[in-house]
């Protein structure tokens, strides 16, 4: 029971890799992720859900025994309110029933027309199947809303770009900045790819991502600003690699606490927040894939002050004793 | 870093239990907790629509309907006060959203510029330091003067709107016996009503999507509809269409003779001699006196009774109405016949109100959704807390315990402040559980470390909690960031998500800095008569000659 006590170090430690050395590599899977997303946006788009495209969403769950899903589309083309989707979600007996935007006509306002084709489709229901959740947004809503989710996100960037500037260099910023865009950007392009639907709760996963995924990016930038401090001369190259391999540790665990308490999310949560849940599983793998092989390579690139004596003069006298520390550690052996 | 005055550890202590005793109530039924004693506490966690079922109507005034209402009025107070003032008009009449004068006289445009000037109000907003008239009033050419309701006095006139229809809407909504349903303003020209248990929402959108205007106005006494659509209708007159085919369209005096904001009640009734369904109404004094000397002098002919500017019945005046109470016959059925009731009791809106977004969530979802909610925070948690254990031993416990106690907070926190727990807050909560060990982890990595590089234990320790504090704190506060933008954009339930995404960061820093910290001090302190163990296993660093490290 030693290990209930000490846990277990299973990770492996003073790693060096050359993932620097080998920046190429990811820079070039990164780019052609980058492009399919891009390419995916402009042909394809995304599937909007009723937050951004309008119309209705309307979630029915038969009293007993399942739902015919084929049939009920069947029946629900036959109401004449346009294109009507229908898809089975849950174990069989639940399913979603997306009615577009209608046309105002000139009786009945957007409204009302909506609510009369709402009517329509309840009233061909039947008797087994009842409504759990109506979700109607009219267009004014559906344009405020995407328009309120770009701002969002630019918003919360521009932020976070802030804040790093603030902390660290304007290297580190741009480079962290660039990271986190291709963390959004390939997600967002995951989600055209499974079209899976894209809605509010999705605009608020990719907000979260956005700040989560930076903290790995974080933990790796500070180590990188102590061994600035602590190793004058060394190579860029090899400090940005041994900084990277010293911080490898941290930046898989924490993502895996995260990702463990997302999963559970994403297997146990229901079918409201599926969505979220896969933006921000997938936005963990991209965001701790990115703090350790797109944002030091960009820091390489820009390059960065070599050196950190003034502001921070009180902490090269504690690296100095640290790193004595290990030299006789390492001699005694 | 490893040392705790007496009186901290007794206030982090006193914190803890302070958060499990505030957080307590929210897990008994509301009932029992009115019920308790005054010194316990009582505030609960709120559950959102989506959780409890309800439905959540956003619905958007029609601005325009408010400009053109103000327009209308002013078009009549011009008209007074140039009369007054004895000043001919030779036309006046709504352009591009102002009013236009036309003075039969030129010479006569200073004076009446003087005089229209008067009905500017002076408008300001204290906030913004913004002062000024609610109307630019200028001379242009001809003897043509144009009145402009300015920007800041449309507002002023668009916020008052708001703030009666919400009166309104709650009157409304009152008499159908809802009780707790919540109405607020939210931005500048929409309301926001949230019903609980609610799942047909059809008649709620009837009763308060109408906006239940009762006038009576004076029909033309020699001109008809027909006639006057042939020609222009006469000054003052208008065409008012007929509310179904059987009442057909009347040519109507503008200025109504009694307005339905006189009226004192409003019931559904039969007719004694039809039985047909009808609405008996009762004037209050002014509008009675008004009522009974229109009907007095105009006996013999007919007067319109308009709803919402259109005719629902034009009777001929019998005999002068003096009591001031009488009744609206009109294709009524029972219900449409209480509903109008119901809407002419609680007055008029100011404009016309439109849903523009409707969520509808039925009680038996939202248990599921509470059910499902548990079961992901529960099992993600016991996932979370085995892998610290397994990676970190008794610091993992550690961690285990801080995340525990975060997790108390953030519920605390929210019952105090009444913030309300929705679907993506109960996510919210299940990815602060992974995150709040985040904080241990560096904390924890970075004491191996520091044992690898050839520290003592407790000067690890010692290390690892001051030297992964910065990097903490820069990591959390990204989040953080995000999170507020999402509190400070976001509407319904992504706010539900943002606040306890923000409160869980707030907390995990505390705890991770404070509980978890605390705990291996008390752990040392115990253990200080023996000789101290690392309490992280670590593979000892082994280097080879030549690697980068100098």
């Amino acid at each position: 029971m030693r290990f209930l006590f000490k846990g277990v170090d299973f990770f492996p430690h003073d790693t060096r890799w050359k993932i620097i050395e080998r920046r190429y590599i990811f820079i070039g899977l990164s780019w052609a992720l980058a492009v399919l997303s891009a390419v995916l946006l402009m042909t394809r788009g995304l599937n909007y859900g009723v937050d951004f495209k309008g119309g209705s969403l309307i979630e029915v769950q038969a009293k007993s025994g399942g739902i015919d899903i084929g049939e009920l589309r069947v029946r629900l083309d036959k109401l004449g309110i346009g294109d009507v989707q229908v898809q089975a979600v849950g174990t069989g007996n639940e399913a979603l029933i997306r009615v577009a935007q209608q046309v105002p006509t000139k009786d009945l306002n957007e409204e009302k027309v909506q609510a009369a084709a709402n009517e329509k489709v309840k009233g061909a229901l039947g008797e087994n199947i009842d409504v759990r959740r109506i979700e109607v947004v009219g267009p004014t809503v559906s344009a405020e809303l995407k328009r309120t989710g770009v701002v969002a996100v630019v918003a919360s960037m521009f932020g976070i770009l802030l804040y790093v500037w603030f902390r660290f260099e304007w290297q580190f910023a741009v480079a962290a900045i660039l990271a986190l865009s291709h963390d959004v950007f390939i997600t967002v392009g995951m989600f055209s790819l499974l079209w899976y639907e894209f809605d509010l709760s999705v605009v608020a996963a990719i907000l979260t991502l956005a700040g989560y995924s930076i903290n790995d990016t974080v933990v790796v930038f500070d180590r990188i600003r102590e061994n600035l401090r602590r190793y004058k001369r060394m190579p860029l190259i090899e400090l940005l690699n041994l900084s990277i391999n010293e911080t490898l540790s941290r930046t898989v665990l924490t993502s895996v606490t995260t990702a463990l308490a997302v999963l559970a999310l994403y297997i146990f949560g229901t079918a409201v927040i599926h969505g979220f849940s896969f933006a921000m599983l997938f936005g963990i793998v991209i965001g701790t894939y990115s703090s350790i092989f797109v944002a030091a390579p960009f820091l390489l690139l820009f390059g960065v002050k070599r050196d950190w004596s003034g502001p921070a003069a009180k902490s090269p006298s504690k690296s100095d004793a640290a790193g004595k520390g290990r030299r006789e550690n390492v001699t005694s052996k | 870093m490893l040392h705790f005055t007496r009186w901290k550890q007794i206030a982090i202590v006193l914190s803890v239990v302070l958060g499990i005793v505030l957080v307590i109530p929210s897990f008994f039924a509301k009932e029992t907790v009115a019920g308790w004693p005054w010194f316990l506490p009582r505030a609960q966690i709120n559950l959102g629509l989506d959780l409890r079922g309800g439905a959540h109507l956003l619905l958007s005034m029609e601005t325009a309907e408010v400009r053109k209402d103000w327009l209308d009025t002013l078009r009549e107070d011009a008209r007074k006060r140039l009369r007054d003032a004895k000043i001919v008009v030779a036309g006046i009449g709504i352009v591009n959203n102002a009013l236009q004068v036309r003075v039969a006289n030129p010479e006569d445009a200073d004076a009446a510029l003087k005089e229209l000037k008067g009905l500017a109000q002076p408008t300001g907003n204290i906030i913004r330091g913004f002062s000024g008239t609610d109307l630019e009033v200028r001379k242009s050419e001809g003897g043509v003067i144009i009145i402009t309701p300015t920007e800041a006095g449309l507002q002023h006139r668009i916020t008052d709107a708001i703030s009666a229809a919400i009166e309104t809407v709650r009157r409304r909504v009152d008499f159908t016996g809802t009780t707790e349903a919540q109405i607020v303003r939210q931005g500048s020209d929409r309301i926001l009503v949230q019903v609980p248990g609610l799942l047909e929402t059809a008649p709620l959108k009837e009763l308060i999507g109408k906006t239940a205007r009762l006038t009576f106005h004076e029909v033309h006494p020699s001109i008809s509809a027909e006639e006057a659509k042939k020609t222009r209708p006469p000054s003052g007159y208008r065409i008012y269409p007929g509310a179904d085919r059987e009442e057909g369209d009347q040519l109507l005096r503008e200025t109504p003779v009694v307005r339905g904001d006189e009226l004192k009640s409003a019931q559904a009734a039969f007719d004694s001699q039809t039985h047909e369904p009808i609405i008996a109404f009762t004037f209050n004094g002014s509008g009675a006196r008004k009522f009974g000397e229109f009907t007095k002098t105009h006996v013999g002919r007919p007067f319109a009774i308009v709803l919402d500017d259109k005719v629902i019945s034009a009777p001929v005046i019998r005999d002068a109405i003096r009591g001031g109470s009488g009744q609206i016959s009109g294709n009524f059925t029972v219900e449409s016949a209480n509903q109008l009731a119901i809407q002419l009791r609680s007055g008029a809106l100011p404009a016309k109100l439109t849903v523009i977004e409707e969520r509808v969530v039925g009680a038996s979802l939202g248990q599921d959704s509470i059910e499902a909610g548990k079961v992901s925070a529960a099992i993600g948690g016991i996932a979370v807390a085995s892998f610290m254990i397994f990676a970190y031993g008794l610091l993992g416990v550690f961690a285990v315990v801080g995340a525990a106690i975060h997790i108390i907070f953030v519920l605390a926190i929210m019952a105090v402040i009444g913030s309300t727990m929705t679907l993506p807050g109960i996510a919210g909560i299940v990815l602060t559980i992974g995150m709040a060990v985040d904080a241990n982890v560096l904390i924890n990595e970075r004491i191996r470390e520091e044992l690898r590089g050839g520290r003592t234990p407790i000067s690890a320790i010692e290390t690892g909690f001051t030297r992964a504090y910065g990097t903490i704190i820069d990591s959390q506060l990204t989040t953080f960031i995000a999170g507020l933008v999402m509190f400070w954009l976001g509407s319904g339930p992504i706010r539900g998500f943002a606040v306890t995404l923000t409160l869980g960061i707030m907390t995990t820093v505390y705890t991770a800095f404070t509980i978890a910290r605390l705990l291996v001090v008390w752990w040392l302190e115990a253990q200080r008569t023996r000789k101290v163990e690392p309490p992280l296993s670590y593979k000892p660093s082994v280097l080879k000659a030549g690697s980068v490290r100098p």
